[in-house]
Parts: C-alpha cells; sequence; structure tokens
C-alpha cells in the first residue's frame, strides 16, 4: 500500500514535466494525497475527492484523478477544481487566485 | 449578529469542505453539515436532490446561511451572509 509521501513524489515526477504543479500549500496537497487513497481504498480508483464519487468507475472516468477538468480549469483559472495542481503563475502569485467552478455535467452523478 | 441557520452540504475528502467548516468554526458559527459521501442509497439520493434544488451543478460544499445560498468556499461571500 503506498503512502501519501510516495504518491506525491510518483505524481509530482510525472505531473511536473507536463506542467501541472502541487500547490504551494503542501499542507493542502498531503491531506489531498491521503483523501485519494482513501478514495482509491474505498472505491478501487482515485475518485476526485472534491467531487461525488459513484463507485463505479466506467462513469467516473472522467473524475479519476488528474480528472478531464484539469486541463481547462489549469488553462482558464491556473487551477484545477480541487486547487490540488496548478500553474507556475498560480503558485508564484501572478494571476489571482480565483474560484474555480465545477464544469462537470451534474448528470454525471449517479445514485 | 443575527443567528441564522447555517447548514453545509460537504464531503468528508473534500479540501473546499474542510477549509469552510474551519472557517466557520474560527468564526464560531454553529453550523449543521453533512458529509453526503458518508451516505448511501436512498439517504445519499435524498440529500443529493435536495442539494441540487440549492445549486443544480450538485457541487461542494453548498452552503445554505439563512436564505442565501453560497456555492464553493468563498470566504468574502461567506462572510457578508453571517454579517461578520
Amino acid at each position: 500500500m503506498m503512502d501519501a509521501e510516495e504518491l506525491y513524489q510518483m505524481l509530482k515526477k510525472s505531473q511536473e514535466p507536463k506542467g501541472y504543479y502541487f500547490n504551494k500549500d503542501l499542507e493542502r496537497v498531503f491531506d489531498l494525497m491521503a483523501a485519494l487513497l482513501f478514495n482509491k481504498e474505498r472505491y478501487g480508483y482515485m475518485g476526485c475527492p472534491c467531487r461525488l464519487v459513484s463507485g463505479d468507475k466506467e462513469n467516473d472516468r472522467d473524475i479519476i484523478c488528474p480528472c478531464v477538468y484539469r486541463t481547462p480549469d489549469v488553462e482558464e483559472y491556473g487551477s484545477c477544481y480541487c486547487n490540488l495542481y496548478v500553474s507556475k503563475e498560480w503558485n508564484e502569485e501572478k494571476i489571482p487566485h480565483a474560484y474555480v467552478p465545477e464544469r462537470r455535467p451534474p448528470e454525471k452523478i449517479l445514485l | 449578529m443575527a443567528n441564522k441557520p447555517v447548514k453545509v452540504y460537504s464531503l468528508s475528502t473534500c479540501s473546499h469542505c474542510k477549509a469552510t467548516k474551519k472557517f466557520l468554526a474560527e468564526c464560531t458559527v454553529k453550523y449543521d453539515f453533512v458529509d453526503v459521501d458518508t451516505l448511501d442509497g436512498e439517504e445519499r439520493a435524498a440529500i443529493v436532490e435536495d442539494v441540487k434544488k440549492f445549486n443544480p451543478k450538485c457541487s461542494f460544499p453548498t452552503i445554505i446561511i439563512g436564505d442565501k445560498v453560497i456555492v464553493g468556499y468563498k470566504e468574502d461571500e461567506i462572510k457578508e451572509a453571517l454579517g461578520l
């Protein structure tokens, strides 16, 4: 079982070269790492900690972290919906830390 | 400060939800909350329907302060609604 530090290091290595940086608020980042591991344990996949995960992996493919909305959100707001992945400019406070609205269609929320 | 009822629809894992709860606690505001991810079956379905009435996107946190609905952890809007 991977721990939060291992997950952090693994993702940092794979995501930073793509231009997605972890929020400089590491307390928040590690809290989200733990939440992702918790979701992996309870659902079997790393569903977004900031969204209502259904437990149906096929349905939730769009919100398996990193979610499909990360690209447009980082492009438009400099941050993903969770404030986990951000751009360099966001971390350097060169752009405002605006609220990132939910892009996921509500129909995707399965009951 | 008027004592408006405060209700937070949240997720147990969500960073914005945690920040909201922490902020309300720091403001010594009494609030009710429900972590929707910890519910299942009919209970979850009923609460999701409630959330959708306030916030059709059904995103979290959805914060109800009196008759005001705030979607997301927006400190300024929360303060204003609370009259802080």
